[in-house]
């Protein structure tokens, strides 16, 4: 059973991650032989702290930035421009934006990823102890007979027991919530310290996920981590993360604790997010949604406010002025919003 | 209701063969919608939803074989129908919207000509006036009728989902099967698609089933609810009452293990197990299990019917409220 969300760690501690003013454009190709002119700013300047043993909420609609934040962060993308500083206290402090080589390789044993898709995310011809023993192999940690006994400690971790009935198994003999479970042994065998968890739970049915959401709580208090939850849907981030940011066309524009940014949101972009969400109880009527049209794809956006097109509070002011900047509104939460 | 039924199913059962054995999809399920009422189904993936949607068009592959029951449309059995006499039932009488039926239209072709050709296979008319129905139709379904000569890669998502309702619309049928047709979706877009279509649903007084696992969305769009497991309906009532006094543990299980935006944080149940291999179905209820409340008979004998007025459900022992 899911209890409550971790509350953040303890202030003394630094954070574990400092992100400062991170930027991924890609370039939208126009000819094959000519230099791109123009690009996706598909995250634009984004600043956050994640704190030691915190699990820190992305949320938004598609293409908003959040998986590409994700990616950004353990670096299986390359910033354009801005600072990671990352510090478990183990060592000083790294900005894993410029990691090159075998710092890079090292970075690697302490930050990990989890997918989405349990059906896509392994390889089908490899037995579920190969796939949870690979980043051992990657990292050279142990010998062949040490990693079996690693990676039979890790399936039972994650609740699948007795181990040694899966160690030789392949992934279509598994059910979804089984593999997710593979899936999160592969991600923590290394022990990082730091996970980046892609909607971990939005393929699985409901009567699964409650299961794995809780895992990967338990498994966070025992083993000390911390977790990037990237997810869209906002009642999972309720169970699943102490802080929330809300994230639109590659912008932070609003964070804070859950409980207060959900009962308080400020933003009308959050606003209106948080409207749209239908309710379990068919007594509650929603009030309708106050935003106008859709997403589009952030090329060369102008430099005012992200969501001006679509904003219900928009004016002269928001129009002819830069994107707002995040500000503190009290209770740890921060919008970015000139009408707030 | 005195008015006959526009759909009535009863007992329907349907099989597919497969080379690991039969796989009992829908197992003797039986309901009826009424004219201009919304009736969920929700349940998890492999409880056999999607399979009914399919047997009640008929639109079943090669394998799958409708072992026994009736499907009957104004009091006609739709089963023992020929593929030729089925076209008079089928978009006409029953249209349907798929999962992702978005990814079904086909990306060569100007998406109001595939409205079209819909249209002219089921009404005889004239180019102009098809043109003209399909002008309404964007209208209806709130789609800028200069997209009619676009093609889908045109379209968002949003839209070529509009687009498929405009279609399942065309011949005003009387009554709609959506499969998840709003999964794939954003929900600021869910919400206005689900908006629209309830809408129309009132300015038609069409019926409409709805077919989903998420039990938000159930709870928003429909009348009446039944709730599968392992190819049988479990629990149906009212949504108020089946979702605020469920009867079957295992839709209680589900209301407790859905998370909420609104409202108290309250805490998420977890079901032990995962839902059983319809190859191999577990004797007497299905859900024994998984079930807290399993006793002998749930094991060897199919539970019965417990009544409270409209709304029953299928089990030996009832939790008590």
């Amino acid at each position: 059973m899911i209890e409550t969300a971790r509350p953040a760690a303890s202030a003394e501690a630094g954070p574990l991650l400092k992100i400062k003013g991170l930027r991924k454009h890609f370039p939208v190709s126009t000819s094959w032989f000519r230099r791109s002119r123009s690009f996706v700013h598909a995250v634009d300047g984004i600043s956050f702290e994640l704190a030691q043993g915190e699990s820190f909420g992305l949320v938004g609609e598609s293409g908003c930035g959040k998986t590409t934040t994700g990616k950004l962060l353990i670096r299986l993308t390359d910033p354009t421009d801005g600072h990671i500083i990352f510090d478990d206290g183990t060592g000083a402090p790294t900005d894993i934006a410029t990691l090159k080589g075998k710092s890079l390789k090292a970075f690697r044993r302490k930050a990990q990823m989890i997918f989405q898709d349990p059906y896509e995310s392994m390889n089908p011809r490899r037995t579920i102890f190969d796939t949870v023993a690979e980043p051992l192999q990657v990292q050279k940690i142990g010998s062949p007979l040490e990693r079996l006994d690693w990676v039979s400690r890790m399936l039972e971790l994650v609740g699948l027991t007795p181990p040694r009935t899966f160690l030789f198994r392949y992934p279509h003999e598994l059910s979804g919530g089984q593999r997710q479970r593979v899936a999160i042994a592969r991600a923590l065998v290394v022990e990082p310290t730091f996970v980046v968890a892609d909607e971990p739970t939005s393929m699985l049915d409901v009567s699964i996920r409650t299961g794995v959401m809780s895992l990967m709580e338990e498994l966070a208090d025992r083993l000390g981590i911390s977790y990037l939850y990237i997810t869209h849907d906002l009642a999972v981030a309720r169970y699943m993360c102490s802080r929330i940011a809300v994230m639109y066309l590659g912008k932070i524009v609003e964070v804070g604790e859950t409980e207060a940014l959900l009962r308080h949101p400020q933003h009308p972009y959050t606003q209106a997010l948080l409207s749209a969400v239908p309710v379990p109880d068919p007594t509650v009527t929603r009030p309708p949604v106050r935003i106008a049209g859709g997403v589009s794809l952030p090329v060369d956006p102008p430099a005012r406010c992200r969501f001006y097109d679509r904003c219900p509070l928009a004016d002269e002011f928001c129009r002819t002025h830069d994107q707002p900047p995040l500000e503190d509104k009290g209770g740890g939460q921060f919008v970015a919003c000139y009408k707030v | 209701m005195s008015e006959q039924p526009v759909l009535e199913v009863e007992d329907l059962t349907m099989h597919y063969t497969t080379r690991a054995g039969t796989v009992r999809a829908v197992d003797g399920v039986s309901f009826s919608v009424a004219r201009g009422q919304a009736l969920g189904l929700v349940g998890e993936s492999g409880c056999g939803k999607s399979s009914i949607a399919l047997t009640l068009l008929k639109l079943l592959p090669e394998n799958a074989r409708i072992v026994g029951g009736k499907v009957l449309i104004d009091g006609t059995d739709i089963v023992p129908l020929s593929e030729e006499e089925l076209r008079a039932y089928r978009w006409d009488r029953i249209s349907m919207v798929f999962q992702a039926a978005m990814n079904s239209l086909n990306p060569v072709y100007r998406v109001g000509e595939q409205i079209i050709e819909a249209l002219e296979l089921h009404v005889a008319s004239a180019r102009e006036e098809s043109l003209e129905r399909v002008r309404q139709l964007y209208d209806l379904v709130g789609l800028d009728p200069g997209f009619i000569s676009r093609y889908p890669h045109e379209y968002s998502g949003g839209m070529k989902q509009r687009a498929i309702i405009a279609m399942a619309l065309a011949c005003e049928p009387d009554l709609i099967i959506a499969d998840e047709p709003t999964t794939a979706l954003d929900v600021i877009v869910q919400d206005r698609i689900l908006r629209e279509m309830r809408n129309i649903q009132a300015a038609l007084a069409m019926s409409m089933i709805y077919i989903s696992h998420d039990m938000a969305v159930i709870a928003e769009v429909s009348d009446v609810v039944g709730i599968m497991y392992a190819g049988k309906i479990v629990e149906m009532g009212g949504t108020t009452e089946v979702f605020k006094h469920p009867i079957h543990p295992y839709t209680r299980a589900l209301m407790s293990a859905f998370p909420s935006v609104t409202g108290e944080r309250h805490e998420l149940m977890m079901l032990a197990g995962e839902p059983p291999n319809l190859l191999d179905p577990p004797p007497g209820c299905r859900f024994h299990p998984r079930c807290p409340y399993a006793t002998d008979e749930c094991r060897t004998e199919e539970p019965p019917t417990v009544r409270r007025g409209e709304h029953w459900a299928t089990c030996w022992n009832p939790p008590e409220a």
